[in-house]
């Protein structure tokens, strides 16, 4: 990849962190932190690796994205507003009772929205339904689906696990968010899955650790799971919860609250820089 | 009623047999296909059944994502691991999404027999009734399964079926007509209405004999469907006889009895008798003995049928 789409990416990842601010601000309540840490997988996701047509959303042959970690719907609508599936504007109206942007994704209401998911655990499930549908129906569209690292201590993850890796499921990529917290606390002292790699790697999948907020790495795993290689891929990404915000980063209280005035003022003055500077790199 | 084929069978044979004109389905189990008779669909379209091993959640959630793609799927397992163990996936990955999942539960209720307690799964049409949309219908025979099958083809959404391991009498012929949510009268009767559901229809038309040798005419109803209820039949059975008995292999609190009680209670009180298993769990015996100590007999039916009649 060149600098210049590596930062084209980047910008997007930045517009969706400050679309996540503006959405748990207005909402004053949601999950900022794992929404920005998985920031940059969404931008390469949906502007770059996915076959997807805004304009036709229910296409059958599109791939798909499972976002099995639904708390972080933030940013999937952030990812699919700057994408071009409904209005930036509506993001304001995350989780108010007259909007469609449900607190977790809703596939019946809200455009892009492949599946309906919140309940952790089973969105990875629900990914190996459509990527044993592509197979069944001999389509050659991938699933991706996201999970936390705090998800995976669900047993539905393991169940999922051993079925994509039994069925074959090369066209399913898994990632795992690891940014180390969760509600109660650090992974490591509230229940470590540790190592994560290692037990994906056991129940047969294709393992990539990358940087969570690298471009090019999360890219490039991508690229490796698209080859098909009989394994379904997970893509253990290192990642820095509330990536983005300084104040957020790495600090488990902003797992699942909406920030005050101050803060959002704060957090969004920190996101425009990053915006700005980006653009002007971008822009030349 | 010479032949005795358990519902679960009806269920197994109408999978293969509607599985040759319609191509688009496809059927998963939880590792018990030989017990929930997906085996016969395993075997005839082996590439159209994926086992997804001892997982009911993964399973329910794998149906979901097929059905998000466009795939009318058929998800089985005993009762209790499709509905009680797997119950907040069918909420949130079927229910919640209306999904085109159709889950097939058998060795629902103490009809299970010798597996006993843990087995005997008598609180399934309570939790999926509880689900918004969700279609919940039980056979009375291997021919009303078949039927059921067909018509689960041609709906569009979530719906529960809970057949039976145990076999038991044919009551239909082939050529009755059968809809989604219209209960069935299969006596009629002025003076109290029995409406039962799966095995217990027979059991209602037993205890329709016992009164009717006393002189009380009872009509009864095969309520095969039990959401959404007849709420029209449930209104003409209160309306026209005065005094209800409903009947099901299931706790008396959230199955038919509960079904039953709502319609009543909302638009036209009258007596209802719930007979059911009375907050219990199941246990280990025959199923006919099991029958009898639960008070599921067509003589308890009976003189429940007398109290109701007495309380007009």
């Amino acid at each position: 990849m060149n600098t210049q789409e590596i930062n084209k990416l980047k910008l997007v990842a930045y517009k969706i962190r400050k679309d996540i601010i503006v959405e748990v601000f207005n909402a004053a309540s949601g999950h900022p932190g794992g929404s920005l840490s998985i920031a940059d997988i969404l931008s390469v996701l949906y502007f770059k690796e996915m076959n997807i047509d805004p304009k036709n959303p229910q296409n059958p042959d599109r791939d798909r994205l499972v976002l099995s970690k639904g708390h972080c719907a933030p940013a999937l609508y952030g990812a699919l507003a700057e994408r071009g599936y409904f209005p930036v504007e509506d993001l304001v109206t995350l989780r108010k009772t007259d909007s469609y942007l449900e607190g977790h994704p809703d596939m019946k209401g809200i455009p892009g929205v492949d599946m309906s998911s919140g309940s952790l655990g089973q969105g990875i499930s629900a990914a190996n339904g459509m990527a044993l549908a592509g197979k069944i129906d001999k389509k050659d569209y991938m699933v991706y689906t996201i999970l936390g690292d705090g998800e995976i201590e669900e047993g539905q993850v393991w169940e999922a696990a051993m079925y994509a890796a039994h069925y074959k499921l090369d066209n399913l990529v898994a990632f795992v968010d690891v940014n180390g917290l969760q509600i109660d606390g650090p992974t490591k002292e509230v229940m470590s899955a540790e190592p994560i790699d290692k037990k994906f790697e056991a129940f047969g999948f294709n393992v990539y650790i990358i940087d969570a907020h690298d471009i090019e790495q999360i890219s490039e795993a991508v690229q490796k799971a698209k080859n098909k290689n009989g394994k379904p891929t997970a893509i253990i990404c290192k990642s820095t919860k509330g990536k983005g915000v300084s104040f957020m980063e790495n600090v488990g209280s902003w797992h699942g609250k909406g920030p005050n005035k101050e803060e959002a003022d704060a957090a969004i003055a920190e996101l425009d820089a990053k915006i700005k500077e980006l653009e002007e790199k971008v822009n030349g | 009623m010479a032949d005795k084929i358990a519902t679960r069978e009806g269920f197994g044979k109408a999978l293969v047999e509607f599985g040759e004109t319609n191509k688009d389905f496809v059927v998963l189990d939880a590792d018990l296909a030989d017990a929930t008779k997906t085996v016969y669909f395993k075997k005839a379209f082996t590439e159209r059944f994926f086992d997804t091993g001892i997982a009911e959640g993964n399973m329910m959630s794998v149906a979901a994502g097929l059905a998000a793609c466009g795939k009318t799927v058929f998800a089985s397992s005993f009762a209790m691991f499709a509905a009680g163990r797997a119950f907040e996936q069918i909420r949130n990955s079927i229910a919640y999404p209306k999904l085109n999942v159709k889950i097939a539960a058998t060795h629902a209720g103490l009809s299970v027999g010798e597996d006993g307690a843990t087995h005997q799964c008598l609180e399934d049409v309570g939790l999926m009734r509880t689900l918004p949309g969700m279609v919940v219908m039980t056979p009375s025979d291997a021919v009303q399964a078949r039927w059921m099958i067909k018509a689960a083809l041609e709906y569009q959404g979530p719906m529960y079926f809970r057949f039976a391991r145990l076999a038991t009498p044919v009551m239909y012929d082939d050529n009755t007509s059968f809809e989604i949510g219209k209960g069935v009268v299969l006596k009629e009767g002025t003076d109290v209405s029995i409406i039962a559901c799966g095995l217990m229809v027979e059991k209602a038309l037993e205890a329709a004999e016992i009164l009717n040798q006393k002189g009380i005419y009872a009509r009864v109803i095969d309520m095969h469907t039990i959401k959404p209820i007849d709420r029209e039949l449930v209104l003409k059975c209160a309306k026209e006889t005065g005094a209800i008995v409903t009947v099901e292999e299931h706790n008396i609190y959230g199955g038919l009895g509960s079904a039953v009680s709502e319609v009543v209670c909302d638009e036209y009180p009258v007596p209802v008798k719930i007979i059911g298993t009375e907050d219990k769990f199941g246990t280990s015996g025959k199923p006919a003995e099991l029958f009898e100590l639960y008070g599921l007999s067509a003589e308890n039916i009976a003189t429940k049928a007398l109290d109701a009649i007495k309380l007009k």
